[in-house]
């Protein structure tokens, strides 16, 4: 065991800083300490950049234009970039889709689809979660019939994150409906254009557009837009909820959280001495820091074992239930933070080109707090895990 | 010891639930808070003619209430509804403020008030003063004068009200609790300017800016601190009442949500690891009832008890608010997130409580200090 990084790990860190100083736009990244919201091109920006570094897809080999980095380099990198306040990288295509494509996809498929991920040219969103399916997926009712060289898609996904700007779709359909529900799940790839699909916008508690619902009214789908074999889309689903586990600790998120409300904490003033000095605060604060410091860890252990990819599925569980129990802890000292400017509705208070009301630090933290309450619900909620650690531990107990 | 409401407070009570589960239904008040003004004069006015603004004073001074019971049963109900109108702001506040510091002009204001006809915010708070009560740096011209300059934060109503009350610091250092003078400013004052802006949950506020700006004495110089006191203290019993109500609301939805909610082909509510947590809600919730009804009931008790009672329970509701909010929000899943379901409003009138006199660790660190002093 060391815990000090080797030589060849500090010049890493050293090249992640220099590179993050140089390209990071600083709008952006003023953009991103403040909680302000990302443009579609502020975000493919970001992808561009990073695509020209090679650093864009980490988890990618080699001959698809990974760059392969070790689970040390792949934390670095997590953590330096939230430190610099960069944007994170869209995952959809590049940490979701790509890795099922590459094992299970046509070669055609591979070929035609990965560079466009890379490139930025195509925008993935992900088509998994229906009304009367979220942490019960295998239930998904979304239908898609066979008719010649076409599947006829009829249904409805909802949560769809970005969908309003996605060019493509990738789809749990169920393609029969009369054995098993896991057993009759394909796995198909759609274009957002194609006639018959509408995209609806949810507007969340915090007055942000960021989840749709998109409905499917007869959409043609040719069957080359299949992935792997046709009923076996939900051991496919599986393969890429390990991967979409890979950072879901959000260590570095939380990192870079925990500065921001130290940084506040120093400048708020209560009782004629800063927030930082009140030992309540300080305690809370403290506390925080020390699980986290514990997580980071605990993530690097798991994530070195592995050799490449996603963490298995009982660690991956663990990492994502103490991370966002960390990081909503973290929402919530920042909230407390900000006192009374807190209370301002985010979009007046922080966007546009007014001056922020209150200090700039404020004006996000309630709806952050909010938003965040996401973490611990979606890519399976946080008992849909307990229940996987549960299972693993105490095996076939009935 | 008697734990029933008066049959007077029960009919108030009884009253303001069937209109407001009537009449201020989700979609009602989303657009009440989309509008430009952020509240519903129809609303404030038929609430006004229910009594509920009557029942904040008492008989003494034109109302049939005033006590802190009157200001529990009052406020629950308006947080079972998520009401946004600022009732807290105009009615115990400022109400509260005048009926204690004004003179016979003034008080005349308090049948205006009742009569739900006035609008007025307490402009007290500044930029950095967190929610150091007595920090106050607004100034006079000079002594003996009424002009007034400073700048006052997240001042909620202040675009609707007809007249602000400002403090200012008359004599003594930025914190001192002496030297501190209530002033009404009426909206149209020259020198006076807003920056208004709506709330994450619900109502609006306005930064406010006073640039020599004439106001008119409201109490003596220098005096006003205990009255300010105790009109906050009573607005914390409001606001512990408000929340209380928002966390029945959720434990309600949530409750509903599980019995109804099918996910492998059974009602969420089966599984135990559900139940268990539903169960520590509806624990937490008597909880929470009682600390509401230990604040309330301590609200005509001297200064030391009283804000020893409230203090207990912002702490303990601030607690408690955030468990429930957190935990309704999880039971339910992204639906409890969207601003169609009516939880995402009331999870954010819960825990936005949090935010006005006081979050959950200023008021433990005030029940220490009150409790260990001599």
């Amino acid at each position: 065991m060391d815990l000090n990084y080797t030589e060849e790990e500090r010049a890493f860190r050293d090249e992640v800083r220099a590179f993050l100083e140089e390209k990071l736009p600083k709008a952006t990244a003023d953009k991103v300490r403040r909680g302000q919201e990302l443009t579609k091109e502020d975000m493919e920006s970001w992808h561009a950049i990073l695509n020209e570094r090679g650093w864009l897809a980490p988890n990618w080999p080699a001959e698809w234009g990974g760059c392969e980095w070790d689970a040390v380099q792949k934390h670095i990198f997590e953590e330096e970039a939230a430190r610099a306040s960069a944007p994170r990288v869209i995952p959809f295509g590049l940490s979701m889709l790509a890795p099922v494509l590459m094992k299970f996809g046509t070669e055609e498929q591979k070929r035609h689809f990965l560079p466009r991920i890379l490139s930025g040219e195509d925008w993935w969103c992900q088509g998994y979660s229906e009304p009367g399916a979220g942490s019960d997926l295998a239930s998904l009712k979304t239908r898609a019939v066979r008719e010649g060289d076409h599947y006829i898609v009829n249904g409805q996904k909802t949560w769809t994150t970005l969908g309003q700007y996605a060019d493509w779709i990738f789809c749990l359909v169920r393609t029969d409906p009369d054995v098993k529900q896991q057993e009759g799940i394909s796995f198909l790839l759609i274009d957002m254009n194609s006639p018959g699909i509408e995209v609806r916008p949810i507007i969340l508690l915090d007055g942000v557009h960021e989840v749709n619902e998109v409905f499917f009214d007869n959409v043609r789908v040719p069957v080359e837009n299949l992935v792997g074999e046709e009923n076996k889309g939900w051991t496919y689903a599986k393969y890429l909820l390990t991967h979409e586990r890979t950072n879901i600790a959000g260590v570095g998120a939380s990192q870079a959280g925990l500065d921001t409300v130290k940084r506040m904490a120093r400048a708020e003033m209560q009782g004629g001495r800063p927030l930082i000095a009140n030992p309540h605060f300080a305690a809370r604060l403290a506390q925080a820091e020390i699980d986290l410091k514990a997580l980071a860890t605990t993530n690097l252990r798991v994530v070195s074992q592995t050799a490449k990819g996603g963490a298995p599925g009982l660690e991956a569980s663990m990492l994502k239930v103490k991370g966002t129990i960390i990081r909503q802890e973290i929402n919530d000292l920042a909230r407390r933070a900000a006192g009374p400017y807190a209370m301002p509705f985010p979009s007046e208070a922080v966007e546009g080109d007014n001056d922020p009301i209150g200090p700039d630090y404020a004006g996000k933290t309630a709806s952050q707090y909010f938003n965040n309450r996401k973490l611990s619900i979606f890519g399976g909620s946080n008992e849909i895990q307990r229940g996987i650690i549960a299972k693993v531990s105490l095996g076939g107990m009935k | 010891m008697n734990f029933e409401l008066t049959e007077e407070r029960q009919m108030l009570q009884d009253t303001l639930r069937r209109y407001l589960a009537d009449k201020y239904t989700t979609k009602v008040r989303n657009g009440i808070i989309d509008s430009e003004t952020g509240f519903s004069a129809e609303i404030w006015a038929e609430l006004a003619e229910l009594g509920v603004i009557g029942a904040l004073f008492t008989e003494e001074q034109g109302g049939f209430g005033g006590a802190g019971f009157d200001l529990s049963v009052v406020f629950e109900e308006l947080g079972r509804a998520g009401v946004v109108e600022p009732f807290l702001d105009t009615g115990v506040l400022c109400g509260r403020l005048i009926a204690a510091l004004g003179n016979a002009d003034q008080q005349a204001m308090i049948e205006e008030i009742i009569g739900g006809g006035v609008q007025l915010a307490f402009a007290h708070t500044e930029p950095t003063a967190r929610y150091d009560l007595s920090r106050v740096e607004t100034g006079l011209q000079g002594p003996g004068e009424t002009r007034l300059t400073g700048r006052k934060a997240v001042v909620i109503n202040a675009e609707a009200a007809d007249h602000l009350i400002v403090s200012a610091r008359e004599s003594g250092a930025v914190d001192d609790t002496d030297g501190i003078s209530l002033f009404l400013v009426a909206k149209d004052a020259p020198g006076l300017s807003l920056r208004g802006y709506p709330l994450l949950a619900g109502g609006r506020a306005a930064e406010v800016t006073l640039e020599d700006t004439p106001a008119t004495r409201l109490g003596a110089a220098g005096a006003a601190f205990p009255a300010i006191e105790a009109a906050v203290a009573a607005a914390n019993v409001a606001l512990a009442a408000e929340a209380f109500g928002a966390m029945n609301t959720a434990t309600d939805l949530t409750r509903d949500y599980l019995m109804t909610r099918q996910q492998f082909g059974r009602p969420i509510g089966t599984f135990q690891a559900l139940q268990h947590r539903m169960a520590d809600l509806l624990i937490e919730l008597e909880q929470a009832r009682s600390a509401v009804i230990n604040a309330a009931g301590h609200l005509e008790s001297d200064p030391r008890t009283r804000d020893l009672e409230i203090a207990a329970a912002r702490n303990l509701i601030g607690r408690v608010g955030r468990l429930v909010a957190e935990e309704s929000i999880q039971m339910h899943g992204g639906i409890a997130m969207t601003r169609e379901y009516e939880l995402a409003h009331i999870a954010k009138r819960i825990v936005m409580t949090d935010h006005r006199f006081g979050d959950t660790d200023y008021h433990l660190e005030r029940f220490i200090d009150l409790s260990t002093a001599a």
